[in-house]
């Protein structure tokens, strides 16, 4: 029962990190891909009616770590607390800036928006990576590398799914945009990778840390030739694995000096958590991919 | 002052402003899906009107509710590591649900509510939006559960220095959380009835004599009316019920809330202190006028007993009053709400039989600008009202089982917490007066659109070469 909450954390984890990715990879995109605010509200039109519920896979992903491994949720948070706050912090100005842009009137309100949501894409995209490199490797080196692969990664992530998503001009540039964040993601995935592979050395780990990596390699070869929505499920699937190579190699300490059994709740939470979340998931993964459903359509200026 | 202290200050801070947002969501979105509903089921312009104009209002309050939240989530981890490891096996049960079954039905269908006016049937649309205000209403049954937790708790035991759930239904039919539940929506109603109240009043006053507008604005306030009416009699049901639990479970808060310092039989109850009502504190702790109150100083000595030396009492004047002020304002603004229902009462009109109209009495001026100077109140009852629970129920985070002084991170230093309050501070500050601003904006412009129109289509943007204060025209995000 341990083993398979901590198998749904990585899956609520996973979710958050393909789902937000493209969010945040969208938000910091917004300032290099438009020209003119038409095509700035293009842009942010193809995240609009999803983000605020790809922001609830963070909050569950949390609130179940809260629920069964409360050690592990309560030493994580404040064990990171500068970044977890800055994270908080950054997800405040953007959700804020997303919801309000379209409600603001002058010229410096929508620019000041749009500052909050470059800042809190940017932010917590880099900070996911610094907070999960260094809980694995526990070095500066790790750090620096995992937060410029989340944030390199994202950005990717956000271009594909642009490329995907509009037509015209955007479309073009966010292609564009794909390619040159791949020659920062590329390197860094190759550097990274192995690095969480080995602190829980298994091979196949390994074979898992690979995988991703050619996940990413085949995502960039099909966005040069322009099959976006292949390449989209490249980089989906890219984030998917390096989050398992992730999840796996904390599976033995999810922090220093703590294993998964000490962290988890009692078996009566695990198992009453259990029903529910096998009762409430199927529901929610179907009406969100309705939602996904109902806005398929590119987003024209 | 150490980092206990800017913990706690932070705690308070974060989730007061918090709960200014959280009320109007609960309560608003109610009724705005009441009056798209009404559209839906009259075909009547002006409840398109009224829902798109209070729709967006709603909107402006809802991304403060939903960024201001993630504070909570997080801060539980962050800042009290050490009550989250003792809590987290029965706290984190229906935070959990709160997430998976009430966030994610609120902020799925109110993406596709906002975007989706053009893109989904009338009947979709519409249902899409009461299924993310049923999410916003279930969020605070499952957070208000785990609130009522540590104020009375149950279903569980204290294994090896953790508690461990050892009854999920006892946890969710807790009687502090089935009677803080009403309470506290039902006040969330009251917050939100009373918003619209005041914009409602304040159109009118401006539009006085426009012709069909003012019939728009009768029929907004009659409903706020209506909501905020019976909203009232649940609060105080359910108020006069928490009384009795009270007296039950948290003897020392019931004390503080009127400063009874020693065990009393028919202990009276002051409006303000030297104004006392006989016998009033006995009927509402236990509907006996002559019942035994506990008093802060014979709790004190009972719990040093039970639980060794310690300062077991809240701060007296901060819940002495607090209790005035939530039950004082929250009157008022019912009280408010009855006396606007008799002056909008629905007269018989001229004519016999068939032909026989109804039509509701016209609203005075000097009712409307009652309802807008009312504003503030029911947001300061509420506010009021949680500085009562939570600070009533110091120095324990867990009634009886956890002190506030060991719930604290203890890895966390003081500037940590210096920097987040600090920074926390500075952002809300900014993000309140740019919420009053925008939310003030838009109910002096009113309605912009005529019936007909909709609301999502992009509207074409100023050339970007236009200098300085061009207006855009809010479009995509409605």
């Amino acid at each position: 029962m341990v083993t398979f909450w901590f198998i749904v954390i990585a899956f609520l984890w996973t979710g958050y990190f393909v789902l937000e990715g493209f969010d945040f990879g969208v938000g910091a995109l917004l300032p290099v891909l438009t020209r003119a605010d038409a095509e700035r509200r293009q842009l942010l039109g193809t995240i609009g009616p999803v983000w605020d519920g790809n922001e609830v896979w963070l909050i569950t992903a949390v609130g179940a770590m809260f629920a069964a491994f409360p050690a592990w949720y309560s030493g994580l948070l404040s064990g990171y607390y500068l970044p977890f706050f800055l994270v908080v912090a950054g997800l405040i100005t953007r959700g804020v800036g997303l919801e309000w842009r379209g409600k603001v009137a002058s010229r410096r309100e929508v620019a000041l928006c749009d500052a909050g949501i470059v800042t809190g894409s940017v932010l917590p995209a880099f900070l996911w990576g610094a907070i999960f490199g260094h809980l694995v490797r526990g070095t500066a080196a790790a750090t620096v590398i995992g937060g410029a692969l989340s944030l390199s990664v994202a950005v990717l992530h956000g271009a594909v799914f642009l490329s995907l998503k509009t037509a015209g001009p955007v479309r073009a540039r966010a292609r564009r945009s794909a390619l040159l964040a791949s020659a920062g993601a590329i390197p860094l995935a190759v550097l990274a990778l192995p690095g969480i592979a080995d602190a829980a050395p298994s091979t196949w780990l390994w074979g898992v840390a690979l995988a991703a990596t050619a996940a990413l390699a085949v995502g960039v070869a099909l966005i040069a030739r322009r099959r976006e929505g292949a390449a989209f499920t490249a980089t989906t699937a890219f984030i998917m694995l390096s989050t398992a190579t992730l999840f796996s190699a904390l599976w033995r300490a999810p922090l220093p000096g703590l294993t998964v059994a000490e962290a988890a709740s009692a078996p009566y939470t695990l198992t009453v958590l259990t029903w529910i979340g096998l009762l409430a998931l199927p529901g929610v993964l179907t009406y969100q991919a309705w939602t996904y459903w109902v806005f398929r359509r590119r987003l024209t200026v | 002052m150490d980092a206990l202290d800017l913990a706690r200050w932070q705690f308070g801070v974060t989730t007061v402003y918090h709960f200014l947002f959280v009320p109007l969501t609960i309560g608003l979105g109610v009724f705005v899906a009441t009056m798209q509903t009404a559209w839906h089921r009259t075909g009547k312009d002006r409840y398109l009107t009224l829902t798109r104009f209070f729709g967006k209002l709603f909107l402006i309050n809802f991304a403060m509710g939903v960024v201001t939240g993630l504070v909570q989530e997080f801060q539980f981890g962050m800042n009290w590591s050490e009550y989250s490891t003792f809590v987290g096996d029965v706290f984190g049960a229906p935070l959990a649900m709160e997430a998976l079954l009430a966030f994610f039905l609120e902020s799925t269908f109110l993406g596709l509510w906002i975007f989706g006016w053009d893109r989904l049937p009338k009947r979709v649309h519409l249902a899409c939006l009461w299924a993310a205000v049923i999410g916003s209403n279930l969020s605070a049954y499952f957070i208000l559960a785990a609130n009522a937790w540590m104020k009375h708790p149950v279903g569980y035991e204290v294994v090896d220095g953790r508690a461990r759930m050892t009854d999920l239904w006892a946890v969710l039919t807790n009687s502090t959380a089935l009677a803080q539940v009403p309470h506290v929506v039902g006040a969330a109603f009251v917050v939100a009835g009373g918003f619209v109240l005041a914009v409602s009043g304040y159109r009118l006053l401006r539009e006085r004599g426009s012709g069909e507008r003012p019939h728009m604005w009768r029929a907004a306030l009659r409903t706020a009316l209506v909501m905020t009416a019976i909203a009232g009699v649940v609060v105080a049901a359910s108020g006069d019920l928490s009384g009795r639990l009270l007296h039950e479970q948290q003897p020392m808060k019931l004390a503080a809330a009127e400063g009874l310092r020693h065990d009393t039989a028919g202990a009276s109850f002051s409006v303000v202190p030297g104004v006392e009502v006989p016998g009033m504190l006995s009927l509402l702790a236990a509907h006996d006028p002559a019942a035994v109150v506990q008093g802060v100083d014979d709790v004190q000595g009972r719990y040093e007993q039970e639980f060794g030396p310690a300062d077991y009492m809240p701060n007296l004047p901060v819940i002495y009053w607090s209790f005035r002020v939530m039950i004082g304002f929250g009157m008022a603004t019912v009280g408010l709400s009855a006396l606007g229902l008799w002056l909008t009462r629905r007269r018989r009109g001229h004519g016999h039989g068939r032909g026989r109209r109804r039509t509701a009495h016209a609203v005075p001026d000097w009712f409307a600008r009652a309802c807008v100077l009312a504003l503030p109140l029911p947001t300061l009852a509420v506010i009021a009202g949680w500085l009562l629970s939570e600070i009533g129920r110091q120095p324990w985070t867990v009634q009886g089982e956890l002190m506030t002084a060991a719930s604290v991170s203890p890895g966390v230093s003081l500037t940590e917490v210096a920097i987040s309050l600090a920074v926390f501070t500075v952002l809300y500050g900014v993000l309140a007066v740019a919420e009053g601003a925008l939310l003030m904006r838009h109910i002096k412009a009113g309605p912009e659109d005529r019936p007909g129109d909709r609301p999502e289509r992009p509207v074409p943007a100023p050339a970007e070469t236009e200098p300085g204060k061009a207006r855009l025209t809010p479009t995509l995000m409605y």
